[in-house]
C-alpha cells in the first residue's frame, strides 16, 4: 500500500523563510559516516543546508518545502543507510542550553580575571618582602579593581540573582554566604587599595568566583548531556500511527502528532498509539505493558484501549479520545499527582551542608570581629580579620566537592547504559536500601520468547520460516527467536488465525489449533504451559505445540543473587496473576512477592515500607507502575517502558539484561562515598584554615594557596570514581556462585500466593 | 619601573583579546560539537579543485 509520511508537525519555519527540521540520527560513527550523509542530501534538489551535529548525533536540514518534503529528506537518510527519526526540541533544552552558555561566558571572564589580577597580586606580593615602592603597589592594586569589580559584577551574576531569590524567601542557601563573601572581599579590597594598605583581596575574590563557576558549569555539563540523550531515545523510540484521512487515504503520522477525534488504523503485530475507543474490528491485545497482565483481553467495537498496548490478531479502527474520567489512565494521574506531592523532598547532600554550612561561616566572622574588639584591636583591624575568614571559609572545596563526583558517576552510568533523568539520583540510589520489582517487562524480558526445549529442531525450523510470513506478535518472536531470514513462498496469512503454505509439496500450517484442524491443545499440555501461549504447527502429519512465555531477563537470578548479597531486601509487586508470579520469584529466590496489585495496591505497599523507615529502589515498567515510581525514594526504568512511566523514573536503563540494576546501585554508592570524603576533605581544610584566619595571619597569598589546593585536591579525588568501579555482572557472579540447593529457595514453593511483607525487625 | 606604563596596558590588551576571541568562538557555535569538528578534519576529499 503507497501511504503517505506526514511530518509537517516537525519542521520549522526559518526567519529566511526555508523550512528546517532536526532528525535524531542513529548508527554515525566515523568521518565517513558525516560526509555520506551531509553529501548525499546535499544532491538532493531543494536541500539548501545540511548539518550533523556528531556530538549530539542531531541532523538539522534547510529546505525549500515547495521542492522536498520532510518524509522525502529522512527516506533519503534511510537509504544512505542510516536511520533518521524527527525530533522536536523540547524547551527545557533550550532554556539548559541557554544557561550553559551563559555559565560558560561567565567562566570565560572570571578566568581571565583570575590570570590577570594574579599577575599583579604576585608581582605585590613580591615586592612587598623587596623594594616596591608605595605608588607602584597602589598603582597595581588600582589595576586590580580596574579588572576585578567588572568582572565580578558579570561573573558573579549567577550567584548573586540566586542569593537573592532565596533571601526574598526568607531562606538560606550556598549562594549566600558566596555573595556576602566576594562582595565584602571586593568592598575592604577597595577601602584598603584607597588607604595604601599593603594587602588587597581582589585576588581571592575573582579565584573564588572562578572555582565555583566551574562547578557549577559540571553540573549543567551532566544535566544537558543526559537531556540530550534521553531526547533522542525518545524520538529514535517514536511510534508511528497510521491515520485514516476523512477522504478515506491512509497517511502516516507520528503518534504524537494525533489529536484527539483523529481516527487510527491498527494492523495486527502493531502498537495501539493512543489511548481511544474502538468504532471497529475485533482483536485481541496485550497490554502487559499497562497493567501487568500477560493473558491478552478480547476487545470490539466500543472498548477503550490505551497506548503501548500490542494488537494480535485483527485490524482494529480506533477513535483517539482525550483522556476522560473514569479511564485507567485517568486513575492512573490522579494518583501519580498525590504520590508527586506526598514525597517529601530529599534534601541533597550539597543542599544539607550549605544550610549548615551558611550560619556557622557568619557566627565566625561575626564572633571573630568581637573578639578582636573585646581584646583591644583596632576596628579596622577586627573587621579586616573577620573579613579574612569569610573568604578563607568560602564553600570553593564545598562547591565543587559534589559535582565533580557527579560528572564522573554520571559518565560511568551513561557508559553502562544507564541515563539519569534526574541529577540527585544518584545520592538518593545509593541510599536505597529495598529493590522492589515490577514483573512482567522488568525481571521478565519485554517481549515474549520461544521455549524450544521440548520441540524437533526441524520442526521448529520450518515453523519459524512460516512465521516470517505472519504480523502476529507471536509468529514475530518464533521468527526472530530462530533467526530465520528466508521465507516460503506462496504462504497466505489468514488474519487472526494462521499462516499456510506449502513445504515440500504437502500443506504446512501455523496458527492456533483451530486452524491447524485440531481439537483444543490436550489438558496436559495446558496445565503444563498454564503461562504461556501456545502456537501450533502442522506439516506432514507432524504437530508441534510451539509454547511462547515471557522468559527472565537473561540475568535476572545472578543479579539478584549479588543485590541481596550487597543488603538489598528485593520485593516483587506485580500486576499479573499469582500464577505467573510465583515461579519467577521462585527462580529468583525472592521470598517476599505480592500478584493481583492495582496502581493503588502498589503504592499502599510502598508507603507501609517507607513507614518501616525503608529507603525503596522501585523498578517497574508498566503504566500501572507509574504512580509507584513516583511514590518511591528512587525509580530506575527499563527504556521499553510505557512513556508516562519513563517520565516519573529518575532512570533509564538499555538493553535486554538486568545488570544496569547492580551497577547503578554499586555506582551510586560509590560515589557517595567519595561525595562525602569530599566534604570531608572540605571540613578538614576549614578546621586548619579557620583558626589562621581567626588568628589574623591570613594574608592573601595564603587565602590564594589554601584555595586552589584544597579544590584540587577534591576534583582530584572525585576523579577516583574512574579508576575503580569497573562492575560486571561476571565479576560479582564469580564471587558468588548461584547456589541452586539454597534451603530458602526451596522453601519458597510453600509461601502462599500473595504472601505478605513482614515488617522489618 | 615606568616601562610599566606601557607593559601593564600592553599585557592587559592582550589577554582581553584572549576573551574576546573566546566569547567570540563561543557565540559563533565553534563548541557545539566538539567530536565532529575531530572527526571532520579526517576527510579530505571536499576540497574544491
Amino acid at each position: 500500500m503507497a501511504e503517505t509520511l506526514d511530518l509537517s508537525t516537525f519542521v520549522e519555519r526559518t526567519p529566511a523563510g526555508a523550512s528546517h527540521i532536526t532528525l535524531a540520527v542513529e548508527g554515525v560513527g566515523c568521518a565517513g559516516c558525516i560526509r555520506k550523509i551531509e553529501s548525499g542530501l546535499a544532491n538532493l534538489p531543494g536541500v539548501i543546508d545540511a548539518r550533523l551535529n556528531f556530538t549530539q548525533r542531531r541532523l538539522a536540514v534547510d529546505f525549500r518545502d515547495n521542492e522536498i518534503d520532510a518524509g522525502q529528506i529522512v527516506k533519503a537518510v534511510e537509504d544512505i543507510g542510516y536511520g533518521a527519526h524527527p525530533f522536536a526540541p523540547e524547551r527545557v533544552e533550550a532554556a539548559e542550553d541557554r544557561q550553559a552558555k551563559r555559565l560558560l561566558r561567565c567562566l570565560a571572564v572570571a578566568g581571565f580575571a583570575a590570570m590577570n589580577v594574579m599577575l599583579l597580586s604576585i608581582s605585590v606580593w613580591s615586592g612587598n618582602v623587596s623594594d616596591m615602592t608605595q605608588e607602584t603597589r597602589d598603582l597595581f592594586h588600582w589595576l586590580s579593581a580596574l579588572i576585578a569589580l567588572p568582572a565580578a559584577a558579570y561573573a558573579g551574576q549567577p550567584f548573586f540573582q540566586s542569593a537573592f531569590r532565596v533571601l526574598r524567601a526568607r531562606q538560606l542557601n550556598m549562594d549566600v554566604p558566596i555573595s556576602v563573601g566576594v562582595v565584602l572581599a571586593l568592598g575592604l579590597s577597595l577601602y584598603e587599595t584607597a588607604t595604601h594598605a599593603a594587602h588587597a583581596y581582589f585576588d581571592s575574590a575573582v579565584m573564588l568566583l572562578f572555582f565555583l563557576l566551574c562547578g557549577r558549569y559540571l553540573d549543567q555539563v551532566v544535566r544537558r548531556k543526559t537531556r540530550v540523550f534521553a531526547g533522542n531515545l525518545a524520538s529514535l523510540k517514536a511510534e508511528f500511527a497510521h491515520r485514516l484521512e476523512t477522504s478515506g487515504e491512509l497517511v502516516r503520522v507520528p503518534a504524537a502528532a494525533l489529536r484527539p477525534g483523529d481516527r487510527v488504523l491498527v494492523r495486527p503485530g502493531e502498537r495501539i498509539p493512543a489511548d481511544g475507543t474502538i468504532i471497529a474490528g475485533a482483536s485481541e491485545i496485550d497490554e502487559s505493558l499497562i497493567t501487568g497482565e500477560t493473558t491478552q483481553r478480547a476487545v470490539g467495537a466500543g472498548a477503550k484501549v490505551y497506548a503501548g498496548s500490542i494488537n494480535f490478531s485483527g485490524a482494529l479502527t480506533m477513535q483517539v479520545d482525550a483522556a476522560g474520567a473514569g479511564t485507567l489512565v485517568n486513575e492512573v494521574e490522579r494518583l501519580l499527582d498525590r504520590a508527586t506531592q506526598a514525597k517529601s523532598q530529599t534534601v541533597r547532600l550539597a543542599d544539607h551542608a550549605g544550610r549548615l554550612y551558611a550560619p556557622v561561616v557568619h557566627v565566625t566572622a561575626a564572633l571573630t570581629a568581637v573578639g578582636w574588639l573585646l581584646a583591644g584591636a583596632s576596628l579596622h583591624d577586627s573587621i579586616v580579620t573577620a573579613i579574612a575568614v569569610l573568604i578563607i571559609t568560602c564553600p570553593c572545596a564545598l562547591a565543587l566537592a559534589i559535582p565533580a563526583v557527579q560528572v564522573v558517576a554520571t559518565g560511568q552510568l551513561f557508559r553502562t547504559g544507564i541515563i539519569l533523568n534526574n541529577g540527585d539520583a544518584i545520592e538518593r540510589l545509593a541510599e536505597a536500601d529495598t529493590i522492589v520489582f515490577d514483573k512482567t517487562g522488568t525481571l521478565t524480558l519485554p517481549e515474549p520468547c520461544v521455549d524450544a526445549t521440548l520441540i524437533d529442531p526441524d520442526l521448529l525450523e520450518r515453523a519459524a520460516r512460516l512465521a516470517l510470513s505472519s504480523h502476529h506478535p507471536l509468529a514475530a518472536a518464533l521468527a526472530r527467536a530462530l533467526g530465520e531470514r528466508i521465507p516460503y513462498a506462496g504462504a497466505v496469512e489468514e488474519p487472526g488465525a494462521g499462516v499456510c503454505a506449502m513445504i515440500d509439496g504437502r500443506e504446512a500450517r501455523l496458527g492456533s489449533a483451530k486452524f491447524c484442524c485440531l481439537a483444543e491443545p490436550g489438558p496436559q499440555a495446558a496445565a503444563r504451559d498454564s503461562d504461556a501461549s501456545l502456537i501450533v504447527f502442522a506439516h506432514a502429519g507432524r504437530i508441534a505445540n510451539i509454547p511462547i512465555r515471557q522468559t527472565l531477563r537473561p540475568d535476572a537470578a545472578a543479579v539478584t543473587q549479588a543485590l541481596t548479597k550487597r543488603g538489598l531486601d528485593l520485593i516483587i509487586l506485580s500486576g499479573d496473576r499469582p500464577a505467573a508470579v510465583e515461579p519467577v520469584a521462585r527462580e529468583l529466590g525472592i521470598k517476599q512477592w505480592r500478584a493481583g496489585l492495582n496502581p493503588a495496591e502498589k503504592i499502599a505497599v510502598i508507603e507501609l515500607l517507607k513507614s518501616q523507615g525503608r529507603r525503596v529502589l522501585m523498578v517497574g515498567d508498566g503504566l500501572n507502575d507509574a504512580p509507584a515510581l513516583a511514590a518511591a525514594h528512587v525509580s530506575l526504568s527499563p527504556i521499553s517502558a510505557a512513556h508516562l512511566t519513563q517520565a516519573h523514573a529518575d532512570a533509564l536503563f538499555l538493553g535486554d539484561r538486568l545488570a544496569p540494576v547492580l551497577r547503578a546501585v554499586v555506582i551510586a554508592r560509590q560515589a557517595r562515598r567519595l561525595m562525602k570524603q569530599n566534604l570531608a576533605l572540605a571540613v578538614i581544610y576549614n578546621a586548619c584554615a579557620v583558626p589562621v584566619a581567626i588568628a589574623g595571619f591570613v594574608t592573601p597569598l595564603i587565602a590564594a594557596v589554601a584555595m586552589s589546593a584544597s579544590s584540587i585536591l577534591v576534583t582530584l579525588n572525585a576523579l577516583r570514581a574512574r579508576l575503580t568501579a569497573d562492575v560486571t555482572v561476571d565479576a560479582v557472579t564469580a564471587q558468588s556462585p548461584v547456589k541452586t540447593d539454597d534451603p530458602d529457595i526451596k522453601q519458597i514453593g510453600t509461601v502462599a500466593a500473595g504472601a505478605r511483607i513482614e515488617p522489618v525487625s | 619601573m615606568n616601562v610599566l606604563i606601557y607593559l601593564v596596558p600592553m599585557a592587559l590588551a592582550l589577554g582581553l583579546t584572549g576573551l574576546v576571541a573566546f566569547l567570540w568562538s563561543l557565540k559563533s557555535g565553534q563548541y557545539d560539537d566538539l567530536d565532529g569538528a575531530a572527526q571532520r578534519i579526517l576527510p579530505d576529499d571536499d576540497i574544491k579543485t
